[in-house]
């Protein structure tokens, strides 16, 4: 009687469930439990938890939150690159006699987790926090299109992380590789919590994404400034609109797939299943379908943010313009018909291999273009070294060698010995972090003081670029060669002891890389400790082109005082050419949306709505998906949405910028 | 918030958009029972054409519905809403087409059946 | 166009003054959102159609198409969801004229209509699972329940929808909110009419006559 009791309430949870009897995990978990508590308990302390609720969490002001999609990604590349740590270290010294530390149930975990959290919560937060901060003060609008549905795709994404996070300590996460492939990650073979937790954040945090990507497009194509043509649109906010074309394109692919491998495995139908005539290889190609675009969805803005920054520092427009756009263009097109690359070796046989061989090499065409577009962009020009810029290089000496090998893998024959071998671990990494995280960090050198109105502190700003490119190139060569050699990847122990020496240079790597990483997070604090030396009053601490560096940094709430025109592609740089007369009178009330609750709670309940499937806790599951639709039916009887910001309020804040102006000169 | 862009459903041009929505309706409801007559009543004898027909029948009413009762044309939100569907329907040819393919060739080379 | 001359106009206005009415957030955006929400919809329909068009004929020994979908009674279920979609029709220009009254009647009507399609529609799965053709016998049967039962799901949403715009019609009378919302809850039946039209043909009628 009390053990159905029980059941009914707990579900599956049980005592057994917490990693009391692993060390690592304990260890881990006291660590981030004392941290936790000391963060909450400051933020108690100074009583900045109403601050922040009233300012922050509940805000629908894009700026802060592309803020906090940043500061999300950051964070959770903290725990993704804990992981690859672990790896690292496990793989240096798992030879012969030796196990390593890691026993296989939780190396797989590992190798699981760091794929799944820096794709799906450190790489997209990091794009999608990047456009919305970016893209609206490009473009010169006050917000995006749907300022709260922004705010609850933040929240949905940070209860998928949650959930992720969560699964260290209650549970265990999956043991399945970043895709959790069927048949393995069905019941029959995964009966544990591990897939639920995956398929459960990735489908919350996937929602979030896809609402995002439809917010974007909205916002890019019908909010752009008056003048401002498609044609005249910044080539980072035509990247931002083709990349979200692209996820408006795929996640539902992803979504689908994910939602028939949770009903195989709580409903006990026969879709990836392998009798009762499931198909197991259709779910490699559905998270295909989604998979390999996805990758363009994170690299298209990466390119938008290369081509700003070389037109910025080489003090020139950008060389090929019109080209860039076709080619990006191209780009998201192509990039949705080659996602059998992944598969080739799953015997769909010539004619199919051949197709999405060949396409996988077409669209390594665009991309050269685009290459080739920045090369000239920087021929002849004044360039500046500063940190964005050095970024940008770096990328293109790194980027260009992990295309080359990506067409090398584009060659079936050449394929069917490289498969699932380390060469093609090699491969992503180059391209991901050449040319995705270079990108993001570049972006965030580069517009940080926009956000915050002081540059990050350009010495340790070099530490970070070092240790990231020299640590990129020790960790992976070395990674490039076993897999040539054809070491194959998830691999927790090595019986042969003379590939250790390339493991050990790699884990060596790996630390280089941690001092990147370190030295980047002492930028943000040294550029804080020193914020009145690296102060920018002007907005413009670069000598930009486009529209975000014509107002204030930070900007004020609603961004332009006055809607700026657009008569040219560079809009900034023209009206400075022009000499630009900024109005000092004639403010009128601006109108805004009004922060709500709604998105954090809708987000909360959807984070337990998750656990509860997780845990099979049926009660707190239902409770929870009929709070949420109370909650979300509930908002739309909300009319009182907006508020308008006085016109002697925005004459105040904007005669203070004049103010700081005139110091300047 | 503002009231000024309500006017999807007939954009100015009340008339027009009533008569496409009577002569949707009439096409809807012609193309809904061809397809049951042909299945129900198996005027061909012949299931290969019969798939045919209705299969074709089926898009022909899609861009009936489309058009007629999502308004869909060339004009409204300056072309946009007609960009994004012709590049939905592209996608939505290259997933399943491309699935049905794929999945096909896997088959046949992977699991000979008996 | 790369190098054009910097712009000549050297009077040519910089920052626009009057654009309280024409730059403003949200509003204007709401239809061409809903409308792209729609289409990533439609895509999750597709890949729902994919997995169904792949594993069409893994019957696994189970029931087959022929010996257990009804036909007169899916052509009754799509002659009730096409009505319902021709009554949500009527209801449009009654709610441009600002008919309250009738305006609603046509909401009420088009609801009735989609919850009867949604009971014929459980009847229909009821009896299946009871003859032992449920979703678990057959990656088939898995399919046909999953891609049939989202569209179901997606209509119960609509009714949903349509029950609490009567409510706020009743609130609020039909100001450009409430009329806004109509209108992208008359795209979302409309295009679950559209979805159905792929189900009735590949799903039924294709099914029991190959």
């Amino acid at each position: 009687m009390t053990d159905t009791l029980i059941k009914t309430i707990f579900g599956r949870l049980g005592l057994e469930s917490f990693p009391i009897h692993e060390p690592i995990l304990l260890g881990t978990f006291i660590v981030v439990a004392l941290l936790g508590l000391s963060i909450v308990g400051a933020i108690a302390y100074f009583r900045l938890w109403g601050y922040l609720w009233r300012e922050w969490f509940t805000s629908v002001d894009h700026k802060k939150i592309g803020i906090m999609y940043v500061i999300l990604g950051i964070i959770m590349l903290l725990r993704g690159f804990a992981d690859a740590l672990m790896m690292r270290a496990q793989q240096a010294i798992a030879f012969g006699g030796n196990e390593g530390y890691l026993p296989a149930h939780h190396y797989d975990q590992i190798f699981t987790a760091h794929g799944t959290i820096m794709i799906f919560f450190v790489a997209i937060p990091l794009v999608v926090g990047l456009i919305n901060y970016v893209m609206p003060l490009q473009i010169g609008a006050r917000d995006v299109a749907f300022p709260f549905l922004n705010n609850l795709s933040f929240w949905l994404t940070a209860a998928g992380a949650a959930l992720t996070m969560l699964s260290l300590f209650v549970g265990e996460f999956a043991r399945t590789g970043w895709l959790s492939y069927a048949p393995l990650a069905g019941l029959d073979y995964s009966p544990d919590t591990g897939v639920d937790y995956y398929l459960w954040s990735l489908q919350i945090a996937g929602v979030g994404t896809t609402l995002s990507a439809i917010n974007m497009v909205a916002t890019i194509v019908k909010m752009r400034a008056p003048g401002m043509t498609m044609m005249k649109l910044p080539v980072f906010c035509w990247t931002a609109l083709c990349s979200n074309v692209l996820a408006i394109a795929i996640f539902p692919a992803l979504t689908a797939a994910f939602f028939l491998l949770m009903m195989d495995r709580y409903v006990g139908t026969n879709f990836f299943t392998n009798d009762r005539g499931g198909a197991p290889m259709m779910y490699w190609n559905m998270v295909w379908i989604w998979g390999h675009p996805e990758v363009y969805v994170l690299v298209l803005p990466a390119f938008g943010i290369y081509s700003e920054i070389t037109s910025t520092f080489t003090g020139k427009r950008l060389f090929g313009y019109s080209s860039m756009v076709y080619a990006t263009v191209v780009i998201t097109i192509l990039s949705y018909l080659v996602w059998l690359h992944h598969f080739f070796t799953m015997g769909a046989g010539p004619a199919v291999n051949s197709f999405f061989g060949i396409a996988t090499m077409v669209i390594s065409i665009p991309t050269g273009a685009k290459i080739f577009n920045w090369l000239f962009t920087m021929y002849r020009g004044n360039i500046r070294f500063e940190l964005p810029m050095m970024w940008v290089v770096a990328f293109m000496l790194t980027f260009v060698v992990g295309g080359m090998t990506g067409v090398l893998l584009a060659i079936p024959p050449a394929d069917f010995v490289l498969h699932n071998s380390l060469f093609l671990v090699a491969h992503f990494h180059n391209v991901i972090i050449g040319g995705v995280v270079f990108g993001l960090f570049a972006a965030i050198v580069y517009w940080f003081p926009k956000a915050f109105g002081f540059k990050l502190d350009p010495f340790w700003g070099k530490v970070a670029f070092w240790g990231w490119v020299i640590g990129y190139w020790v960790a992976w060569t070395p990674i490039y060669v076993v897999g040539l050699m054809g070491t194959a990847r998830r691999v927790r122990h090595f019986d042969d002891p003379s590939f250790q020496p390339y493991f050990v240079i790699a884990a060596i790597g790996a630390l280089i890389i941690l001092v990147g990483i370190l030295g980047f997070v002492m930028s943000i604090v040294m550029g804080f400790v020193k914020r009145e030396k690296l102060r920018d009053t002007t907005g413009d601490p670069w000598d930009g082109r486009t529209l975000e560096w014509s107002t204030t940094s930070p900007p004020p709430a609603y961004n332009f005082a006055f809607t700026p025109v657009v008569h040219d592609l560079d809009a900034w740089y023209d009206m400075k050419a022009r000499g630009y007369e900024r109005p000092a009178s004639g403010y009128r009330p601006i109108h805004m949306p009004k922060n709500t609750s709604a998105g954090v709670i809708i987000a909360g309940l959807s984070f337990t709505l998750g656990f509860g499937m997780v845990w099979y806790m049926w009660w707190l599951a239902a409770l929870s998906f009929i709070a949420l639709m109370i909650v979300a039916v509930g908002h739309t009887f909300n009319f009182k949405r907006d508020f308008y910001i006085p016109a002697d309020e925005v004459a105040r804040t904007e005669s203070k910028r004049q103010r700081l102006l005139g110091m300047e000169a | 918030m503002s009231t000024h862009s309500l006017h999807v459903a007939s954009d100015g041009n009340r008339g027009h958009g009533r008569r496409s929505y009577w002569t949707g309706c009439a096409l809807a409801v012609i193309l809904t029972v061809i397809p049951f007559w042909l299945v129900m009543a198996r005027p061909l004898h012949d299931p290969g054409w019969t798939a045919a027909i209705i299969f074709a029948l089926a898009l022909v009413q899609i861009v009936v519905h489309v058009v007629s009762f999502l308004h869909l044309d060339t004009q409204s939100e300056e072309g946009w809403t007609l960009l994004a569907f012709l590049f939905t329907a592209v996608i939505v040819i290259l997933t399943i087409g491309g699935s049905v393919w794929v999945m096909y060739h896997l088959n046949t080379n992977m699991m000979p059946m008996p | 166009m790369t190098d054009r001359a910097l712009n000549t106009q050297e009077s040519a206005i910089t920052w626009h003054h009057l654009d309280q009415e024409d730059h403003d957030h949200g509003g204007g955006a709401t239809i061409l959102g809903f409308w792209i929400y729609l289409m990533s919809d439609a895509l999750i329909f597709a890949s729902l159609f994919a997995m169904f068009g792949v594993v069409s004929t893994s019957y696994a020994g189970g029931p087959v198409p022929r010996q257990i979908f009804d036909i007169p009674l899916v052509a009754l279920n799509t002659a009730l969801l096409l009505a319902s979609s021709i009554t949500f029709g009527q209801a449009i220009p009654h709610m441009e004229a600002g008919r309250l009254s009738s305006t609603r009647r046509w909401l009420a009507v088009t609801g009735l209509l989609g919850a009867a399609f949604v009971g014929v529609e459980l009847y229909e799965f009821a009896h299946l699972i009871a003859e032992g053709a449920g979703p678990q016998r057959s990656a088939f049967l898995s399919a046909f329940f999953t891609l049939v039962g989202t569209h179901g799901a997606h209509v119960t949403v609509g009714l949903i929808w349509i029950a609490v715009m009567l409510v706020q019609i009743g609130q609020n009378g039909l100001n450009g909110e409430i009329k806004r919302r109509i209108v992208c809850l008359s795209m979302f039946w409309h295009f679950l009419d559209i979805i159905w039209i792929g189900v009735f043909n590949f799903v039924y009628l294709y099914g029991v006559i190959r």
